[in-house]
């Protein structure tokens, strides 16, 4: 019942935006080059899985999120590991991380292009940078949230690292970490985009400036929904796997 | 020498600049192979004494000797039971009683057998592939305790570790406890505010106050009374502990050590 309220709500929103956009369509008085109506879109779209260059586009960004994020989890669940258990060093890497956290990750990116030039480098480090930060503060907050019986009960019964890490504190923290390992996807995926109109040559970003340049605005926006959709999907994975794992520690049935 | 020796324990906390003495010049001695209870209201240091035996807390001054040797943290010889089991909710029941053998050399197979030897005595064989949370607050306790015999300790701290089960369950561990005290033949530290649950399972009880957390007296119950609760010797005993609780001490000197 619950769900079938949720795909009814989903499909009257999502009538709804479209319904505003054909009528901004209908007494806006641009070129249809410049503004299409959602029809033209639906066309494009269509064109453009036809004649593979959405699939290539996806291919590509996806293997650079992938790249991305996947490290960026890796490096920054690691680190939030070591940090959480050491809140002496952590004191002092804290400012640090506080001063970077608010800059937002397109701003690295003439840097990154100057260092790296155009290519596959920069959407890549994007992408590190914007699941980073995220990731390791709530991996930190949650090694330091864990229920202090664990580490009676590991230092009863002799454990030291690095099994200390691997059986209980990982797991102990890992609910909340998956927490901040989920926020992070959408994060991410903003800024895939953005690290793709500038740092490439390829790429649903790259997709959407090249759309702009040949005046395609029919494709820049059925690029613009795929982009929607792939995020929503990126995102009902991972609360997905959230939800096992919680489910899997011992919270709600 | 006493197997467990505590002199002159004091413990001190400050907050908000203001003093509390948790526990005030304690001194006590405990026999191997003695099942102790400490017994008084909240707050009045038992937690921080039983905390201090097991090496999870300090003293500011005083010593706590365990077979001679001073105690400065915790150690796998002397395993503590918590009130909320401390069982971790990733791994199964079995997985769960093994966690103490996997820092000791042995092989897989042996833990195993260990394991569910330990199950079977707490009672539950057959639950070995549940997890925590699907067990009953009473059973978890039971997988904790298995997990705790699992590695052969001398002594097993307990701090209130039925104060969460309801009565009938709760009768029913402390029947299980005495028998496993039996037949393991444990040294035993078990924390409780409830008197009855002392006075069923103690050889002796060590009688606490708080402000400052001090030692009032120490009741021996002589071995006849346990056996059922509602014996003569049981409620005799039960109303002596009750009476040190309305200030009568001097009377009763011939129940204090
Ligand atoms: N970490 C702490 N900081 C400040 N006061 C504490 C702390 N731990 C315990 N206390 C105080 O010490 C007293 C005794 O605590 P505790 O040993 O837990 O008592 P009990 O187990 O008998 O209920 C209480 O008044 C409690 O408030
Ligand atoms: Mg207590």
């Amino acid at each position: 019942m619950k769900k079938l309220l949720s795909v009814k709500n989903a499909v009257v929103s999502v009538a709804v935006l479209i319904g505003i956009w054909q009528i901004a369509y209908m007494v806006s008085d641009y070129s249809d080059a410049l503004f299409p109506s959602p029809y033209q879109a639906f066309l494009a779209l269509i064109e453009m899985i036809t004649d593979g260059t959405l699939a290539e586009n996806i291919g590509t960004s996806m293997f650079r999120f992938s790249i991305g994020y996947i490290s960026s989890v890796v490096v920054a669940v690691f680190l939030g590991l070591i940090l959480g258990r050491l809140p002496g060093v952590f004191k002092y890497v804290n400012p640090a991380l506080q001063l970077l956290r608010p800059i937002s990750p397109t701003a690295w990116m003439p840097f990154i292009v100057l260092l790296f030039g155009i290519g596959e480098v920069p959407a890549i480090v994007i992408i590190f940078i914007a699941a980073f930060f995220p990731v390791l503060l709530s991996t930190v907050a949650a090694v330091n949230n864990i229920d202090p019986v664990y580490l009676k009960v590991a230092s009863n019964f002799g454990i030291k690292q690095p099994a200390l890490t691997w059986k209980f504190i990982l797991p102990a923290a890992f609910p909340q970490i998956a927490n901040g390992i989920h926020l992070a996807v959408g994060t991410a995926w903003i800024f895939l985009v953005a690290g793709e109109m500038v740092g490439a040559q390829s790429g649903l970003g790259y997709q959407i400036i090249d759309a702009r340049n040949n005046i395609r605005a029919d494709i820049l926006l059925a690029t613009i929904l795929v982009i929607g959709v792939i995020g929503i999907i990126l995102d009902g994975i991972l609360k997905f796997a959230e939800k096992k794992i919680l489910k899997a520690w011992g919270g709600a049935e | 020498m006493a197997y467990i020796e505590v002199k002159d324990a004091c413990r001190k906390y400050t907050q908000n600049g203001k003093e509390t003495v948790v526990l005030d010049n304690v001194s006590l001695e405990i026999e191997k192979g003695e099942f102790i209870c400490l017994l008084g209201p909240s707050g009045c240091g038992k937690s921080t004494l039983l905390n201090s035996l097991a090496g999870f807390e300090r003293l500011n001054s005083g010593s706590v000797t365990i077979d001679g040797k001073e105690v400065e943290k915790p150690s796998v010889k002397n395993i503590t039971i918590f009130q909320n089991y401390g069982l971790l909710p990733w791994r199964n029941v079995i997985s769960n009683v093994k966690l103490g053998l996997e820092a000791k050399n042995i092989s897989k197979e042996e833990a195993d057998k260990t394991a569910r030897k330990f199950l079977e005595l707490v009672g539950l064989e057959g639950f070995e592939k549940r997890y925590p949370r699907q067990l009953s607050g009473g059973q978890q306790q039971r997988v904790a305790i298995a997990r705790g015999l699992a590695v052969d300790p001398d002594i097993i701290f307990m701090d209130e570790p039925f104060g969460a089960l309801d009565a009938i369950t709760r009768m029913k561990l402390q029947d299980d406890m005495l028998r496993i005290s039996r037949e393991e033949k444990k040294t035993i530290i078990f924390v409780t505010h409830d008197i009855e649950e002392a006075v069923f399972l103690a050889d002796r009880i060590v009688v606490m106050m708080a402000d400052p957390g001090r030692i009032k007296s120490i009741v021996k119950v002589p071995a006849h009374s346990t056996a059922d609760r509602t014996s003569q010797g049981f409620l005799h005993v039960r109303d002596r502990v009750f009476e040190l609780f309305n200030m009568k001490t001097e009377e009763y000197i011939d129940y204090v050590i």
